[in-house]
């Protein structure tokens, strides 16, 4: 049986929890509605990025010469995750979640004999991962210290991975992140980012009626620019969708610690009345036995 | 006259324009083209210039954009601009500003094949500023 004064310190104890997490909660919230918005806005470009893309890469597809990027460099034996993750803990199942689809589908490639390569972008992601796959993490990308995600943000990492292609250090590319459905709901997503996945958004490419694109200026010209700039464009939206997903998951677990620290103050300030009515009477008793004895 | 082209116009910060129009004449790298329904299938990148919309034969809607590039496919069009901005809202020094980074890209230029490119952008601008003004 704790005493009296055990008590008055764990429910001081179990206040001030509370008051930290009411206050990440507000901070997440805030934080949220411009990572929300600025996920939403950017949804359209890089959706209608992808069709065009899409549908292009269906179109060249088994063509003589086309570009890698698209046609992708004819193996898929080395895989490079790319692990989109939080800088920060204490969001919920957020970094857990895609820490597990990143494992799971690791050892899907490892069963089937492929050799697997990891890329994280940010700090939990890595601390997740290494111990069981340190030796395949090449590097973490840290956004620690950026307040608003920009595509300036986006286009090194995408540079980067663009080079490595090139050096052809991978054939195949996949990231993970979720994607930001509601506050109370982010999905994880397995997104196939080089080579271009013809069927990747769902959508049949266009009939063109056995028509072929006219290009303006040349095809090889456009894809040349179109490409890169394609994987910039994803890496930004994933960049966006991760943020203002972890912002969510944050808000609702920061919300749920709100309220279990509240009944746990209930039922602190319960045992303590309890407790101190005993210490009465129990005095009360030893006093009035006290006094019948004399 | 009844088809029409699905017009959509989208920035990365955000979707500027969906709508179903008559035609829309799109600055193209090559030179201005219009599309109207039915047009062949094209991809094409951009130069900076006016984007227009056309709605009974007249310009309704008119975007300055920087770059970038529209697809036509079917009866859809899809033009992903870096930039743009309706003409409405663009303003003359805003210009000016472009116009003094594009001249400063000339100057900064090393390379013969990107100071070409650099002049090239520089000398759209400069027409744009004229039309403006």
């Amino acid at each position: 049986m704790p005493s009296l004064k055990d008590l008055r310190n764990r429910i001081n104890s179990v206040k001030s929890t509370q008051k930290i997490t009411k206050a990440m909660q507000m901070v997440a919230a805030s934080k949220l509605r411009r990572a929300q918005e600025a996920a939403e806005a950017a949804r359209p470009y890089s959706d209608r990025m992808e069709r065009v893309v899409g549908a292009l890469a269906a179109n060249v597809a088994g063509q003589e010469g086309a570009p890698r990027l698209l046609a992708g460099s004819g193996s898929d034996q080395r895989h490079l995750l790319v692990v989109a993750t939080a800088e920060r803990g204490l969001c919920g199942g957020f970094n857990s979640s895609i820490a597990r689809a990143a494992k799971a589908k690791i050892e899907d490639l490892r069963e089937d004999g492929k050799d697997v390569k990891i890329l994280c972008i940010g700090r939990k992601g890595r601390d997740a991962l290494k111990r069981e796959y340190g030796d395949i993490i090449i590097d973490t990308i840290e956004l620690a210290g950026i307040r608003q995600i920009g595509f300036g943000e986006a286009q090194p990492i995408a540079r980067r991975l663009n080079e490595m292609f090139d050096a052809d250090e991978f054939d195949v590319c996949t990231v993970f992140f979720n994607t930001f459905v509601s506050v109370v709901s982010q999905v994880v997503t397995e997104q196939q980012l080089i080579p271009v996945d013809p069927a990747a958004n769902g959508e049949a490419p266009p009939d063109l009626g056995g028509a072929i694109y006219e290009y303006e200026p040349e095809e090889s010209e456009i894809l040349a620019d179109l490409l890169p700039r394609n994987v910039a464009v994803q890496v930004f939206k994933v960049l966006l969708e991760n943020a203002a997903s972890e912002q969510g998951a944050r808000m609702s677990a920061m919300d749920n610690a709100t309220r279990n620290a509240g009944d746990m103050i209930d039922k602190l300030t319960l045992q303590y009345n309890r407790s101190r009515q005993a210490v009465i009477t129990k005095e009360l008793i030893e006093i009035i036995s006290g006094a019948d004895a004399v | 006259m009844a088809d029409k082209v699905t017009f959509d116009l989208v920035t990365p910060s955000k979707l500027l324009a969906t709508s179903e129009v008559e035609m829309v004449v799109v600055p193209g790298a090559e030179g201005d083209f219009g599309v109207l329904a039915g047009h062949a299938p094209i991809v094409s990148s951009l130069r900076p210039g006016a984007l227009e919309v056309y709605e009974n034969d007249k310009p309704t809607e008119r975007y300055f954009v920087s770059g970038g590039l529209a697809e036509m496919v079917g009866d859809r069009l899809t033009v992903l601009a870096e930039e743009a901005i309706p003409v409405s809202e663009l303003q003359a020094d805003d210009m000016a500003q472009r116009v003094r980074d594009a001249e400063e890209d000339v100057n900064d230029a090393t390379d013969e094949d990107v100071k070409a490119r650099a002049q090239e952008r520089l000398d759209h601008l400069r027409d744009i500023q004229q039309v403006l003004s």
